[in-house]
């Protein structure tokens, strides 16, 4: 029988190692697997290469990790914000790397990850200065440049419902980063608000399929959060 | 001098966004543009982290911390909406199935280069968020910024002095003074507030616009 549920977050995340690259979901905190970040804290593995949008909002999740000190280096498209308080201290204190990539192009590299694809060439930041050293090509005409797949040991994502095959549907814009963080790690943890029976989740509309999904954890709602204007994505 | 309200400017973007257009509106001004949409039109918006179909802002009381747009407001999906993941989103830009997006801006070069997404100044936190993709993925571009700068330099400039977002990537410049068309001919003027000379227009601009036909045909 294939079963993967963990029991708790603690033991879902009890392998990350120190040095890990770890995706992780959200735009802002839409999506964001605070509960797993939060066992991810108390885990208290350090040095560690995150992968998400933002550079954490306000005192939770992903804000409360960096500020934990446990975050060596960030790939992230859009850090500053009004509430990333904690992202800015350590940045101007030299306290974290930080790999800015343009969002489309960092949807793309975690696409292209859990593709198998090596490398690909998108016309996104030609000529810019986010794009300065980099490989480029002209292809009929227009220009393009060389990207690289980003990889991780780890993807921590939220998504609504789960079965124990580790086939997922999400809510809403809480999708996002989710499918395809999950697709590009090699291992996947997905917090679920709801872990359905085997069957329940109608094939045509699961959005991740289980071969992604290396454990889920059902973690029920939480108090309702109200959504924090934040500055632009 | 007069100038261009802010719901002017709007009204000058939305009215040139057809029926059954796919648009994506930026943080900021650009937003203001959706209340201005003519009513008679289907126009779907999109949001960068994954909406199709994006509707206003909730009630008090509604909103939804999992349905947000791209500034990490609280929105709404309109019937016949649609959710998809961030590497489809950035496709339907990258793959040129944006018919328009509308941008802010810090400037813009005569060549239709963009700069929207950082000063350079040595202490900022960049932060690019989807611009740059936004900037070479739609079919037509249009910036709305104000014309001139707080010390009254203009924003319209023969090289951009910021780092730029995208290279030739801007169709139209909606400004508080003008609307203006990149073209491969350099910048031609469509409008002018009422009551600023073209010549003034042209001097406070600093580089070279071509008058709209009505000003050329009088002179």
């Amino acid at each position: 029988m294939i079963n993967k549920i963990f029991p708790s977050v603690r033991e879902a995340v009890a392998d990350v190692h120190d040095g890990a690259t770890v995706m992780i979901g959200g735009f802002g905190t839409a999506g964001m697997p605070s509960e797993l970040i939060d066992a991810l804290i108390e885990q208290g593995a350090r040095d560690l290469t995150i992968v998400n949008n933002n550079a954490g909002n306000g005192d939770v999740g992903l804000a409360l990790l960096l500020k934990a000190k446990r975050v060596r280096r960030i790939i992230c498209s859009f850090p500053r914000q009004a509430d990333s308080w904690h992202f800015d201290n350590l940045y101007r204190a030299g306290e974290i790397e930080l790999e800015l990539v343009p969002q489309g192009n960092l949807a793309e590299r975690i696409r292209a990850a859990g593709a198998g694809i090596g490398g690909f060439y998108t016309p996104t930041g030609y000529g810019t200065e986010l794009a300065e050293d980099k490989e480029t090509r002209t292809i009929d005409g227009r220009h393009y440049v060389l990207e690289y797949p980003i990889h991780a040991d780890f993807a921590l994502i939220k998504a609504l419902r789960g079965d124990r095959w580790g086939n997922l549907v999400y809510r809403k814009t809480a999708r996002n980063f989710g499918p395809i963080m999950a697709a590009a790690a090699k291992t996947t943890i997905a917090q679920v608000r709801e872990i359905v029976n085997l069957g329940d989740l109608d094939p045509e509309v699961v959005v991740t399929p289980g071969i992604f999904v290396t454990r889920l954890v059902e973690v029920p709602a939480a108090l309702k959060l109200v959504a924090q204007p934040g500055a632009a994505a | 001098m007069r100038r261009f309200t802010r719901e002017e400017m709007a009204t000058r973007v939305a009215r040139d966004i057809p029926n059954g257009a796919y648009v994506n509106l930026g943080i900021g001004l650009p937003t203001m543009v959706a209340n201005h949409l003519p009513r008679d039109r289907e126009i779907v918006l999109h949001t960068e982290n994954g909406l199709l179909g994006m509707g206003p802002a909730p009630e008090a009381g509604e909103e939804d911390p999992d349905l947000i747009n791209a500034g990490k407001q609280p929105v709404t999906a309109l019937p016949g909406a649609s959710y998809f993941h961030h590497a489809d989103s950035f496709g339907m830009m990258r793959g040129g199935h944006l018919d328009f997006c509308v941008l802010g801006a810090f400037q813009v070069s005569v060549k239709g280069d963009l700069a929207n997404w950082h000063t350079g100044a040595k202490d900022a936190i960049p932060a690019v968020g989807g611009a740059m993709d936004l900037a070479i993925g739609a079919k037509r571009v249009y910036v709305m910024m104000e014309h001139l700068t707080k010390k009254g330099e203009s924003k319209i400039v023969p090289q951009c002095t910021y780092p730029v977002t995208g290279i030739a990537c801007v169709s139209r410049i909606v400004t508080d003074l003008a609307i203006i068309d990149v073209t491969p001919d350099g910048l031609a003027v469509v409008e002018i507030v009422d009551g600023l000379p073209f010549d003034e227009l042209q001097r406070l601009t600093g580089v070279p616009l071509r008058a709209p036909r009505a000003v050329a045909a009088a002179n």
